[in-house]
Order: structure tokens, then C-alpha cells, then sequence
């Protein structure tokens, strides 16, 4: 293949993979951010959402876009009320200590997993594409459906940045990550705050999910790597930076698409670890993070 | 220091006297009527067979055949009396497709379970891992993998592989038809661990020897997701994309085969692990229609299928479409858990050959098996005759190449055993037990 065709199907896969990356980061971000709650057990939310998928679209049946879009509304509102649940009976709990809520989310995510496992099953599942189009173009073909997540991925982040800048409960989810004590004495619900922003953040993840299962399967052990390259997207764009987070998935995504495509899958990831390495070493607040007050 | 949560061992009333009536409790107990029956264990206990099960992990839909069919196998014995009479149990453990898991399952079933075999395993990097733990615990490990690991002579006398081919032979035996059928031209696609190295090593010569070339060989690790930016790799000029793939992305995998090539492909020839538990006629697997696949016994009921393959097919329940019974979503693993079936009557055949009563016999068994020389075609054997090298602890038989055709997969070409023959690389025999 010509270098031209080469490198368009190398970016295209990056941009899929950083339409993903970049939701499923900006989650794990907006918990960050806010609660200053490392979320191990963040990936759990992302396979949750794609077992959920599954199980929406196989018990409806018909035409795969209806189970689909019955998917992509009701997987994150049931993976939204798990983390919810999970906000208020455990990390609450914890006083969302930074070194105690770690382990706990460790724990969550071995008991989302088992629990996946045991109700789902070890196998992988596929879910079929709300619609199936091939694009054909001169040196190869490819998948409709992969640039349609890319599109409804930045439509989501559009309006994710919307709601931050624009509304009220943004304004409100800005002040509590500014300072939440001062937030309090304003007479914000801190503690609703962050059960919402937990919610929220499960949610993004459990969408990405959806939006990827039908190219991949539903699997119970599928959470890891994204769980490990929203950690890497979120450590160089910046903890809490949603503009840091979109600018990382995409430079990560990209990145990995054309390593991956030009040299080896493997060289990608090792570059991608090492520039969180760099980034840690001279400028540890990340990319576009502001110093810690 | 708080004395009420500490325990006073002065209170606890232990004294000397008593501890000398529950010493001779104990040896009374251990005298007593009811221990006598352990003496007789040998001749009325049942065979216990530990299944080293990837129940989880990668390889769980394997896992989950693998124990339908060794269930199927084990209930067939039992009703014709079982193994020198005894009835034949089966323990299993999960693995969790893991080398490091398998070994400590090989070492659970010789000291915890006690054993008699160890037996099941499917993936190539499993049983590399656990078959030192079986050669110290000295227990006979018998493995359905089709690696080349175990024909290698790289492991140790405990290990046999008697009832599937391995991959090197598969590979012989196939690559005169490859070359002369589908293209000389062949680009090589195979899983980034022991298994898919046996695929990258055997195949270049093989089909040098029928004037044919792999011209490129990628590597795909088998945890990976997404494939398309793997396939530019593939050079143009390439005439045939020989595919093997496993693990859960295994339709991913062909999907975006076919998204990036459609009907404008090179010929294809897949190892059916790309498609083992998958259904081929997924949404977007049309493009396979007219490629070529290996299978180990087919998928799909055949028009000449024989007697015992239609009892094999009834037993272990799958369809004519090679489904659960009554669940045609559930697609099963045909071309690799026939295997299962296969090994277990080995396994009859080498007991009763050695008078097997117990683990002291183990050693007996080890040299019974290795006196094996042949499988005939029938109940026991059902997807073909079988000879077996004892030296290599390998058998050799027929392989099938199928070609997708209106959604089902028909034998076009069955292999003969000669033809997937090669000298052997060693000989466990010479090993002590």
C-alpha cells in the first residue's frame, strides 16, 4: 500500500480509537477533578456498559438500530445508577480519602468483573451495528459504522463541554472542583454533587462502550485497556482539564493508530507510556492542568 | 494490654491427660471399621480424572465444549462399566487460561485431589506452563492442544497429546493443497504466542517444499481488539492470507478482514480457531463465502459422515450446523473437542492395557500409553483412524479443508495420515520416570 492510502486508514483507526478514549478518559477526568477520587474500577464501568448493550439489544430484537439506540439510552442509565449506588454505599464512606477510596475501587472493580462473569459469562458477545456500510474507497474499504462513532463521539463531548460551561449544574460541578469547602458555604450540595459527577462520569464510560461494541465484542475482561489508556490520556492531558483530556485522547489515539500502523502495535504503546513518564518528569500537572493550589 | 481479646492459653484447660485421650482418639479412629474401606479403594473407587478447564479467560468458549464433550465421553464410558470396571470422575478446575494458574492447577489435582490424570488443556502457552509441575509431581498429563510443544520432545514423559494432530503436522499435510489450489504467493496471520510460533515456523518450509512462498508473516498478540491496522502490512501482490487467530476478538478479527478487502480479496485460508465458536454468517462474514478453512472435524454434518460421527454428534448434542441442540447461537468448538473425546478412550485403552489401580501405577501407564501405536475409525474414534509415535507422545491423523459454500462449510479435501508424517525431533522413552 502507497504512503498516502496508508496513512488516511492509520488515522482513521486513530481517530476511532481516540473518539472512544476521549469519552471514556473524560469520565474518569470529571471524578478526578471534582472528587479528587482516583477511579480504578473505571473500566469496570466501560465493560458493564457494553455487557449491558448486549443484553438490551439481543432481548428486543427487530431491526439492529432500534436495539441499538435502546442501548446507547438505557446501558448508561442502569451503569449510571450502579456507580450511584456504589458512590453513596462506599466511597461516601470513605470520607472519599484519596488512599482508601484506591483500594476501594480496586475492590469494585474485582467485584463488577466476577460479577460480569458470573451473570455474562467468560465469552465475548457480539452486537450488531445499528447499520452496515461499507465506505469503498480506491485502496481499501472501511466500516460506515467506525466513522459514525467518531462523529457521535464529538457531537457527546460538544455537549458534555456545553453542560460544564454553560448550565448550572455546571457552574455548580466547577465551584465544588475549585473548592469545595467554599462551595459548601455557598450552600452547594457537595456530597449530591459528587454522587452526580461519579454517576456521570460511569455514564460516559458505559456510552463509550456502547458506541464500540458492535466493532469489538461485549467481553468481561474488556475494561482493562481502556482503563489503562484513560489513565495515560488523563495523566498528559492534565487531572480534571476536559480541554487536556479531548486534546491527550486524540494525540494518544492518533498516535497509536500511525505507531501502530507504521511500526508496530507494541512501539505504540511503549511511546505512549513514556510520554506519560515525560510528562510526570516536567510538567506533572499534565499538558493543559493547572498547578496544583 | 487488654486481656479479654487475648487468648490465655492457661485457661483454656488443655492439660497433659487430655491431650493424651484426644491422641487416642485419634489413632482409634484412624484404626477404626469405617477406615477399612480406603484399603479397598483401588478396586471400587472410581478413576479420577482431573480437567484442567479454561473456564474463564481467553479461551472460555473452548473451555465450555471442552467440558460439554469430555461430559459426553465420560457418560458414554461409564454406561459401558467404566475403566477396569471403575467408574470413571471427573474434578475440574478452572485455569483461567493461564500458564501460571495451570500449573498450580496440575499441582491442586496431584496433591489436593489425587488424581489419577490430569487431562484437557487446550492453549499452547497453558500447557508449556504447567507441564514441568506435572513431570515433578509424576503425574501422567494428557493434553488436547494441537501445539507442537508436546511432539517437540521439549517437555517430559508425563505430557501426551493422543488425540488431536499438532500443528506441524496439520500444516505438512495441508500445504501441497494450499499451494496447488489456492495460490504461491501466502501471507501469514497468526496469534503473537506458542501456538501462532508453531503456524510462523512450520509453514515456510512446508510450502518451499511445493514451490510455493510466505512472503510475509504478521504477528497479532491474542488479547488484541482491533486488527485493521494490521492489514496494510499484507503486500499487495499476496495471493493468499493464511489466517489463524484465537481468543475473544476472533470475529472482530474477521470482520474487518472483510471490511477492508470485501468480495476484491486474495484467496483466503483460515484455521477454523478464527471462527471456532463463532457463527460464519455473522453479519459481515459474507465476503468468506469460497474461502478455504482447515477443520479438524467438521463443523457442519457432512453427507458422508459415518455411523460414529452421527453417535459423536448425538452425544456430545450439536446440530447439523455443529450448534447446541436446541440453541443455534451457540456455536461450538467441533474442529478442536473431538479431541477430548478421543484422548479420554486413550486414556481406557492405556489403563486397562497397564491393569491400572491407583496413582502407583502411574509409571505403568506412562509406558502403556507409549505402546500405542494406532487408533482405529469407529465409536471411540470418530473423526478418523489415528497411528501414534509413543517416542514423540503425538498421534497423527486426517485434517479436512473445507470451503464455505451457501453459508455452511462442505469437505472439499481430506488429508491422509502419511501425509502430515515427519522424523522425530526425540524421544521421551529415554527419560526416567
Amino acid at each position: 500500500m502507497h504512503f498516502g492510502p496508508h496513512l488516511l486508514l492509520a488515522a482513521l483507526e486513530g481517530l476511532v480509537t481516540s473518539a472512544v478514549l476521549a469519552l471514556t478518559a473524560l469520565g474518569l477526568s470529571l471524578v478526578f477533578g471534582v472528587m479528587r477520587v482516583v477511579n480504578v474500577a473505571h473500566g469496570e464501568f466501560f465493560m458493564l456498559g457494553a455487557v449491558l448493550a448486549w443484553a438490551i439489544t439481543t432481548s428486543i430484537g427487530g431491526h439492529p438500530a432500534l436495539g441499538f439506540l435502546a442501548a446507547l439510552v438505557i446501558a448508561p442509565l442502569i451503569v449510571g445508577a450502579i456507580a450511584l449506588v456504589a458512590e453513596r454505599l462506599v466511597l461516601r464512606r470513605l470520607n472519599y480519602n484519596p488512599e482508601a477510596t484506591i483500594v476501594a475501587t480496586i475492590g469494585m472493580l474485582y467485584i463488577i468483573q466476577q460479577l460480569a462473569l458470573t451473570f455474562y459469562g467468560p465469552e465475548a458477545r457480539p452486537v450488531e451495528p445499528p447499520f452496515t456500510y461499507r465506505i469503498l474507497l480506491p485502496w481499501f474499504g472501511y466500516s460506515g459504522y467506525k466513522l459514525s462513532v467518531i462523529a457521535a463521539s464529538a457531537l457527546l463531548l460538544v455537549a458534555t463541554w456545553l453542560v460544564l460551561t454553560r448550565t448550572k449544574i455546571g457552574l455548580i460541578m466547577r465551584a465544588t472542583q475549585y473548592d469545595s469547602e467554599t462551595a459548601q458555604a455557598f450552600g452547594i450540595p457537595v456530597g449530591r454533587v459528587y454522587g452526580g459527577v461519579f454517576a456521570l462520569g460511569a455514564m460516559l464510560a458505559a456510552i463509550a462502550a456502547v458506541l464500540i461494541v458492535p466493532i469489538s465484542q461485549a467481553h468481561y475482561l474488556m475494561g482493562q485497556d481502556p482503563l489503562l489508556l484513560s489513565f495515560i490520556v488523563v495523566i498528559i492531558g492534565g487531572l480534571g482539564s476536559l480541554r487536556g483530556t479531548v486534546v491527550a485522547a486524540v494525540l494518544i489515539g492518533l498516535s497509536d493508530g500511525i505507531i501502530s500502523m507504521f511500526f508496530s502495535p507494541t512501539l505504540a504503546k511503549i511511546i505512549a507510556t513514556l510520554l506519560v513518564a515525560m510528562v510526570l518528569v516536567f510538567r506533572p500537572q499534565g499538558l493543559f492542568g493547572t498547578a496544583s493550589r | 494490654m487488654d486481656k479479654s481479646k487475648t487468648f490465655d492459653l492457661s485457661k483454656t484447660g488443655l492439660t497433659r491427660r487430655t491431650a493424651l485421650k484426644g491422641l487416642a482418639a485419634t489413632a482409634g479412629l484412624v484404626t477404626a471399621p469405617g477406615f477399612v474401606r480406603y484399603s479397598q479403594a483401588q478396586s471400587s473407587a472410581p478413576i479420577k480424572i482431573g480437567f484442567q478447564s479454561h473456564r474463564t479467560g481467553i479461551g472460555a468458549a473452548y473451555g465450555r465444549w471442552y467440558e460439554k464433550t469430555t461430559a459426553a465421553a465420560v457418560k458414554a464410558i461409564n454406561a459401558a462399566g467404566g475403566i477396569n470396571g471403575r467408574q470413571v470422575e471427573v474434578i475440574i478446575e478452572d485455569d483461567g487460561t493461564d500458564p501460571g494458574r495451570g500449573a498450580e492447577v496440575v499441582g491442586k489435582f496431584a496433591t489436593q485431589h489425587k488424581t489419577d490424570i490430569v487431562f484437557g488443556t487446550l492453549f499452547s502457552h497453558v500447557v508449556i506452563g504447567s507441564a514441568p509441575a506435572a513431570g515433578e509431581a509424576k503425574i501422567p498429563y494428557f493434553v488436547v492442544s494441537e501445539g507442537h510443544h508436546v511432539a517437540s520432545t521439549k517437555l517430559n514423559r508425563y505430557v501426551f497429546q493422543p488425540g488431536i494432530t499438532d500443528v506441524k503436522s496439520q500444516i505438512q499435510s495441508m500445504a501441497p493443497w494450499i499451494a496447488a489450489n489456492a495460490g504461491k504467493k501466502v501471507t501469514q496471520i497468526f496469534p503473537d504466542f506458542a501456538f501462532g510460533y508453531d503456524h510462523r515456523d512450520y509453514l515456510p518450509p512446508a510450502l518451499k517444499a511445493q514451490g510455493a512462498d510466505v512472503i510475509a508473516q504478521i504477528a497479532i498478540p491474542p488479547t488484541e481488539s482491533s486488527f485493521t491496522k494490521y492489514f496494510p502490512q499484507i503486500p499487495a501482490e499476496t495471493e493468499v492470507i493464511y489466517h489463524v487467530m484465537v481468543g475473544p476478538a476472533v470475529l472482530t478479527f474477521v470482520k474487518e478482514l472483510g471490511e477492508f478487502y470485501g468480495s476484491n480479496r486474495p484467496q483466503l485460508f483460515g484455521f477454523m480457531d478464527s471462527l471456532e465458536a463463532t457463527d460464519i454468517n455473522s453479519p459481515g462474514l459474507e465476503f468468506l463465502d469460497g474461502s478455504h478453512f482447515w477443520e479438524g472435524s467438521p463443523r457442519y454434518a457432512q453427507a458422508d459422515d459415518s455411523a460414529a460421527q452421527k453417535a459423536y454428534r448425538a452425544a456430545v448434542g450439536i446440530d447439523d450446523n455443529g450448534a447446541a441442540l436446541g440453541d443455534p447461537k451457540d456455536v461450538s468448538t467441533a474442529s478442536h473437542m473431538f479431541g477430548c473425546w478421543e484422548t479420554l478412550y486413550v486414556v481406557k485403552k492405556a489403563m486397562e492395557d497397564a491393569g491400572y489401580k491407583g496413582p502407583e501405577d502411574r509409571a505403568k501407564l506412562v509406558e502403556a500409553t507409549e505402546a500405542l501405536t494406532a487408533f482405529a475409525e469407529g465409536p471411540e474414534h470418530p473423526q478418523g483412524p489415528k497411528t501414534f509415535n509413543g517416542k514423540i507422545h503425538q498421534c497423527f491423523g486426517i485434517q479436512n479443508i473445507s470451503k464455505v459454500e451457501g453459508g455452511k462449510l462442505k469437505v472439499v479435501h481430506k488429508t491422509k495420515i502419511e501425509d502430515g508424517l515427519y522424523e522425530a525431533e526425540g524421544d521421551y522413552t529415554t527419560q526416567a520416570l
